[in-house]
C-alpha cells in the first residue's frame, strides 16, 4: 500500500460503501448532541417514524443556552424559548435512549469538553456534532467536524454520513514557542496566515515539535479552530500524551481492550512519504502573542502591532477591513495596547479547560482587575470548575474580582444572558469575532487566557511578557 | 425537499467577503425548535436597526431586491457556525441559489439538504454576475440547474462544476436518508467487522 496520512488512514477504516463517482458513506463512530441544532432533527425522525440507530454512541448535553450564573437551577433565570430548547433535549435524550448529561449533573458541560473528559472521544474514531468547534476532538488523531441539522438527523437514523474525501493539508509548527506564546497563538496565527477561506476543501493536520511539546488541551485549543481557517477538520497524531489523557477515563476502554486499542492507535500517524496537497510551515519562535483587531478571525496581529487601515489590504478585504474597522470603532495606526476593554470572557471550548484557567490564574494572582471591569471565568464544565476550585484557582480568580461561573458556552455566542451592550469591548478567549457574536454591537478581541488575564489587570489590551517580567 | 431544476429571476448583490453565518442569521434567532419562519430574521442586524426599522441602504431592503432569489456574494460566503438555520432562513426568505467565488464547507453541504443551489465561479465571472446583478429588478438572472449554466439578463453565459451525485439529489429533491437506508445492509456488514477489529468502539 502506498504510504498515507493519517486522515487517508482513519478515512480508509470508515468507508461503508463507495459510490463510481467517488461519493462515500462514512460511518460514525461518535455523535455529540446538543439542545440548539437538534431539535428539528429528532422532529425528523419522530415524523417519519426511524429510530436512533446506534442511542449507545450518541451523548447529548446541553450548553448553548444554559445560564452560568449560580441561580441557574430557578428555571426564571432562563428564556421562554431557551427553556423550550433544553427541555426538548431532556426529552428527546429520554425518548430515543441516548447518553445524556443534564443541566443538574456536575459532569454537565460545553460538549467539545465533555466528550474527551469522559472518555468518549478516542483516537482514530470519527467524531460528528451539529457544530463547528467539533474540530476540537481532532487533538485526540480523531476525525471530526460539524454538520448541519440535516446531516444530525441522517446520522441519527443510519450511524453515516455521506461525505467526499477532502484534500490533505499539513501545518508543521517547528520549533519551541517563546515564553508567554501558547496554543491560542499558534492557532491564530495559522488563520492570520492562511485567511478564513485558505483551509477550505482541506483537512489540516498540524504537527512539528511546537505542537507535540502541546498538552492535550494546548492541541484541543488548536484544532478547535481549524474550522476558522475553513477547514472541515484539523488533527494531531496521537502519542503518550494522548494515550496518557485517555487512559482510566469512563468510556475509555480497560484491560485487554485497551491493550487492543493502543496497539491500534499506534499505527495512527502518517507515513513516511505520505502526500500533502499544500504544506505551511511556520517557526514555533516567530509566533509572539496575538490579538484580533477586526471582525474576521483572520485580522489577527502580534500584540505588539498597530491597528491597519483599509488601504492596506486589496481587492474585497479592503471594504471588509473598512466595515470592520468601523464597527470595531478603532482608528488606523493606534497601538493595539492602547485598546481599552470594559469586558474580559475567559471560557469557551476553544479555552475553557483546566490548563487555560491555571494559565489565567498564574497571571492573575495576587492581582486585581482594573476598576469598573467586568470580568468573568466559565469553566468548560463542571468537572473543570470542580478541579479549578481544589486546585485554588477559583478563588485567584474570585480575589481577583472575576465572576465565578457555573459551565456552558456563555458568552461565547450569547445565547444565554451573558451578553455584550452594543459598543461595550471585550478582550475574549472564544473563537469568534464576528459582528453582534457576543451581543448586537458588541466589539470581540480574540486572544489567549494569560493575555486576556492581562488585559482584566491593565483594562487595556496588553503584551502579556510584560507582565510576567515583573515576577520573574 | 423542494426539486430545483431552473429559475430565472432577480439576483441581489453582495459584494462583501465573508458574510458569515452570524450576520445571515444571528444567534437570538436559533432558539426555535422549527425549521420555518426564519426569513423574517434573514440578515437581521444588517437589515434593522435595533427597534426592528428597516436599514434602507440594505440590499435586500431596497425596492428593486424585496423580491430577490438569487445572491450573488464575496468569497468565503456562510462561513462560522454549523446553523442550518442560515440556509433555512434564506430558503425561507425566497432564495433559492448563491454564487460566489468560494463558500464554507458545512454552509456548503446544508444547502443542498434544503433545495438551495450554492454555485462556485472563478472571480472574473463573479465581477460580471455582480454587475448584472446590480441592473436591479428588470434584470433577471437564469440559473439553470441540468445544463449547469447561469445566464445574465443580456445573455452571457457561463458553465459550472457540480458534483453529479448532488445534482441528481437536488434536481429530484431526493431524501438523503432515504437513499442511506438503502445500504442498510452494508452498514450492517461494516458494524459486524468493526465489532471485531475495533471493539472498543
Amino acid at each position: 500500500m502506498s504510504p498515507r496520512t493519517l486522515y487517508d488512514k482513519i478515512w480508509d477504516d470508515h468507508v461503508v460503501h463507495q459510490a463510481d463517482d467517488g461519493t462515500c458513506l462514512l460511518y460514525i463512530d461518535r455523535h455529540l448532541v446538543h439542545e440548539v441544532t437538534s431539535p428539528q432533527a429528532f422532529e425528523g425522525l419522530r415524523m417519519t417514524g426511524r429510530t436512533v440507530r446506534a442511542p449507545e454512541k450518541t451523548i447529548a448535553v446541553p450548553d448553548h443556552n444554559v445560564p452560568t450564573t449560580l441561580d441557574r437551577a430557578n428555571a426564571a433565570t432562563m428564556t421562554e424559548d431557551s427553556r423550550i430548547q433544553v427541555e426538548a433535549l431532556d426529552k428527546n435524550a429520554k425518548d430515543f435512549g441516548i447518553h445524556y448529561y443534564p443541566v443538574s449533573d456536575v459532569r454537565q458541560g460545553i460538549v467539545h469538553i465533555v466528550g474527551p473528559e469522559q472518555g468518549w472521544t478516542l483516537p482514530g474514531m470519527t467524531v460528528v456534532c451539529g457544530d463547528s468547534h467539533t474540530a476540537t476532538h481532532g487533538a485526540f488523531g480523531a476525525l471530526a467536524h460539524g454538520i448541519g441539522t440535516s446531516e444530525v438527523e441522517h446520522v441519527l437514523a443510519t450511524q453515516t454520513l455521506i461525505q467526499k474525501k477532502s484534500k490533505n493539508l499539513k501545518v508543521e509548527i517547528t520549533g519551541s514557542l517563546r515564553p508567554g506564546v501558547t496554543a491560542k497563538d499558534i492557532t491564530l496565527s495559522v488563520i492570520g496566515e492562511t485567511g478564513t477561506g485558505g483551509g477550505t476543501g482541506y483537512v489540516i493536520e498540524y504537527c512539528g515539535q511546537a505542537i507535540r511539546e502541546l498538552s492535550m488541551e494546548g492541541r484541543m485549543t488548536v484544532c478547535n479552530m481549524a474550522i476558522e481557517g475553513g477547514a472541515r477538520a484539523g488533527l494531531i497524531a496521537p502519542d503518550e500524551k494522548t494515550f496518557a489523557y485517555c487512559m482510566g477515563r469512563p468510556h475509555a476502554p480497560k484491560g485487554a481492550a485497551w491493550e487492543a486499542a493502543m496497539a491500534y492507535w499506534k499505527t495512527l500517524f502518517t507515513d513516511e512519504g505520505a502526500h500533502f496537497d499544500k504544506v505551511i510551515t511556520i517557526k514555533g519562535e516567530d509566533i509572539a502573542p496575538v490579538v484580533t483587531w477586526g471582525t474576521s478571525p483572520e485580522d489577527v496581529l502580534p500584540i505588539t502591532g498597530t491597528v491597519p487601515a483599509a488601504s492596506d489590504f486589496k481587492g474585497g478585504k479592503v471594504e471588509a477591513a473598512q466595515r470592520s474597522l468601523d464597527y470595531m470603532g478603532l482608528t488606523p495606526g493606534m497601538k493595539l495596547t492602547d485598546i481599552k476593554i470594559d469586558t474580559v470572557f475567559i471560557g469557551s471550548c476553544t479555552n475553557g479547560r483546566i490548563e487555560d484557567l491555571r494559565a489565567a490564574a498564574a497571571i492573575l494572582k495576587g492581582k486585581k482587575k482594573k476598576d469598573g471591569l467586568r470580568a468573568m471565568v466559565v469553566p468548560g464544565s463542571g468537572l473543570v470548575r470542580a478541579q479549578a476550585e481544589e486546585e485554588g484557582l477559583a478563588q485567584i480568580f474570585i480575589d481577583a474580582g472575576f465572576e465565578w461561573r457555573l459551565a456552558g458556552c456563555s458568552m461565547c455566542l450569547a445565547m444565554n444572558p451573558d451578553q455584550l451592550a452594543p459598543g461595550e469591548r471585550c478582550a475574549a478567549t472564544s473563537n469568534r469575532n464576528f459582528e453582534g457574536r457576543q451581543g448586537r454591537g458588541g466589539r470581540t478581541h480574540l486572544l489567549s487566557p494569560a493575555m486576556a488575564a492581562a488585559a482584566a489587570i491593565t483594562g487595556h489590551l496588553t503584551d502579556v511578557r510584560e507582565l510576567m517580567s515583573e515576577t520573574v | 425537499m423542494e426539486k430545483f431544476t431552473k429559475l430565472t429571476g432577480i439576483a441581489a448583490p453582495m459584494p462583501l467577503v465573508n458574510i458569515d453565518t452570524d450576520m445571515i442569521i444571528p444567534k437570538q434567532f436559533l432558539k426555535t425548535i422549527k425549521r420555518s419562519g426564519l426569513g423574517a430574521n434573514l440578515f437581521d442586524e444588517m437589515r434593522f436597526t435595533q427597534d426592528g426599522a428597516e436599514i434602507e441602504s440594505f440590499v435586500l431592503n431596497q425596492p428593486a431586491y424585496r423580491k430577490a432569489e438569487v445572491i450573488v456574494a464575496g468569497d468565503n460566503f456562510g462561513c462560522g457556525s454549523s446553523r442550518e438555520h442560515a440556509p433555512w432562513a434564506l430558503l425561507d426568505f425566497g432564495i433559492r441559489s448563491v454564487i460566489s467565488t468560494s463558500f464554507a464547507d458545512i454552509f456548503y453541504n446544508n444547502c443542498f439538504k434544503n433545495g438551495i443551489l450554492p454555485i462556485v465561479m472563478p472571480p472574473e465571472v463573479v465581477e460580471i454576475l455582480m454587475a448584472d446583478a446590480q441592473k436591479g429588478a428588470n434584470a433577471r438572472m437564469t440559473v439553470d440547474l441540468e445544463s449547469q449554466t447561469v445566464t445574465t439578463s443580456d445573455g452571457q453565459s457561463f458553465p459550472f462544476d457540480l458534483d453529479p451525485f448532488r445534482k441528481h439529489c437536488l434536481m429530484n429533491g431526493l431524501d438523503d436518508i432515504g437513499l442511506t437506508m438503502e445500504k442498510a445492509a452494508s452498514i450492517d456488514t461494516y458494524e459486524t467487522t468493526a465489532a471485531q477489529s475495533r471493539p472498543w468502539v
